[in-house]
């Protein structure tokens, strides 16, 4: 398979606290790819470099082949970030949806099909003129999720959308990461916690511990015949941390 | 006559005044809404560009210049205008301008008194905008330019009322306009009470010569004025602070 991103050598330090260390792993176009690891483990401050964020204390990041140098904003437009705690601004459902698709200045008859058809497929549709901060925490996180994939991003990173949702909406959320992958080719990463929701959705794992990325293989690899033993006492749910 | 009965003829008679629409008080009250009105604007249009940058750019003096905004903020009238009426007397430095008693330079000095007032609270407000909500405008392709517009519409209620505090302060002042306009209304009678119309009279320094001058029903009056533009600008403040 095609790569799309690559990662070399990535370290991370904020000020004396090493946070990621030698990180290399090469994300391939169209899959998804569950980071998985204990909390503190650095899910969030690895998506947040790939989302280019942070800028990495050492090491080399290629997306497309391009090096990010001088066009941050060129390649962070083709990806898309959603936070563990998406934040929503005051405003109603659909600007908040549309958000992306007006600093791209797409035109309005676009946006509005485009934004229609987003909160459809989060089953959010019929609530475009709701104040956004009205919404249920599950309605919210799925808002955050239209916003996040209405302007067709090419990469699409994933901050733990399930942890604090209800069992259906889980489903739903779950349900969506899918379809998109399968209708529009989108690549995903997602950081998740939820070993079972690994199984349920994932192509390829890694597990990062401790700032390491100790183990990175197929669904099938990891839980069958993981090559680390700290791998399989994570997974087992044995691991002490 | 007793004290009560001088003070509720007083009331009476200021109402009078206010219902008949006398000239006099109405030109005083013109002044003051114009200066301070025209002080506020042009304090905004500097106040809230300078938070932005405050929040968003790091350059050099920026410590200083919160240090100013700060101490700005609780300046003493009395002292900005002794500063001005210095900068502007015909053997100032600006004393070429001609400007000294006149209504422009007491919407300087308004304005140096306002400017930081908005600033400051401004800046609060803006600061007060969450980290992540910037974050989302940059993760979904958004450029500093989109990020500064996210955050006038975030903070934008704070900015209002920070616009409106500024407002309150000006209408309330005196010691500053006393000194730089001189308190003047152009000889005349107009409405059959006081001088003639106002020149740089307003409602502040207005009530401080008719209540030593001893016309107490003038004075209430313009002091029923003033508290009711203020209490209009407060109510005002509360609303949008309520929409928050
Ligand atoms: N800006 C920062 N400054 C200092 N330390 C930070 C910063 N951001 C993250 N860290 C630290 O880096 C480590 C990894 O944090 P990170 O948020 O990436 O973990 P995580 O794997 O996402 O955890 P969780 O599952 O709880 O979300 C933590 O110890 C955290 O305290
Ligand atoms: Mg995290």
């Amino acid at each position: 398979m095609q790569e799309l991103f690559r990662i070399e050598n990535l370290c991370m330090a904020f000020g004396e606290k090493e946070v990621l260390r030698n990180i290399n792993l090469t994300i391939r176009r169209g899959e998804i790819f569950a980071l998985i690891g204990p909390s503190g483990a650095g899910k969030t401050t690895l998506l947040r470099i790939l989302n280019l964020f942070e800028k990495p204390t050492r090491g080399n990041l290629k997306f497309n082949g391009l090096a990010n140098e001088g066009e941050i904003n060129n390649i962070r437009r083709r990806m898309s970030l959603l936070f563990q705690t998406p934040a929503i601004f005051k405003a109603s459902v659909f600007d908040n949806v549309a958000y992306g698709l007006r600093v791209r200045g797409i035109d309005k008859m676009t946006i509005e099909n485009k934004v229609k058809s987003a909160l459809n497929i989060v089953g959010l549709e019929g609530k475009e003129a709701q104040k956004a901060r009205t919404l249920s925490a599950g309605e919210a996180q799925r808002m955050a999720f239209a916003r996040a994939i209405v302007y067709d991003p090419e990469l699409l990173l994933l901050d733990e959308p399930t942890a604090n949702l209800d069992p259906a909406n889980v489903a739903k959320i779950e349900e969506v990461i899918k379809r998109i992958r399968s209708e529009r080719g989108t690549t995903i990463v997602i950081a998740t916690h939820n070993i079972p929701q690994v199984r349920r959705i994932a192509d390829r794992v890694g597990i990062l511990l401790n700032g390491e990325l100790i183990e990175v293989n197929t669904k099938e690899g990891i839980f069958m015949a993981p090559e680390d033993a700290r791998s399989e006492a994570f997974l087992k749910g044995e691991m002490i941390y | 006559m007793s004290s009560t009965e001088f003070l509720i003829q007083g009331i009476i008679k200021a109402f009078e005044l206010i219902i008949n629409l006398n000239p006099y008080i109405f030109s005083i009250t013109g002044v003051s809404i114009k200066v301070s009105g025209t002080a506020t604007i042009l304090a905004t249009l500097t106040a809230i560009p300078l938070a932005f940058a405050l929040a968003f750019l790091d350059f050099r003096g920026k410590q200083a210049l919160i240090t100013l905004v700060n101490t700005g903020m609780g300046l003493p009238p009395v002292f900005v205008g002794l500063f001005i009426f210095v900068m502007l007397v015909p053997a100032g430095p600006f004393g070429l301008l001609n400007m000294i008693f006149t209504p422009e330079a007491m919407i300087i000095a308004q304005y140096i008194l306002v400017t930081p007032i908005i600033t400051g609270i401004s800046l609060a407000a803006i600061k007060a905008v969450p980290k992540p909500i910037i974050e989302t405008v940059y993760t979904l392709g958004g450029s500093t330019k989109d990020a500064v517009i996210a955050t006038l519409m975030e903070a934008r209620f704070g900015i209002i009322t920070a616009i409106l505090a500024g407002l309150g302060r000006a209408l309330a002042e005196v010691g500053a306009i006393l000194i730089v306009g001189g308190n003047i209304a152009y000889t005349g009678s107009v409405g059959g009470i006081g001088e003639g119309a106002s020149y740089t009279r307003t409602l502040t320094t207005a009530i401080t010569s008719e209540t030593s001058k001893g016309d107490i029903s003038t004075s209430i009056a313009l002091g029923i004025i003033l508290i009711s533009l203020n209490l209009s600008v407060n109510l005002l403040a509360t609303f949008f602070q309520g929409r928050d």
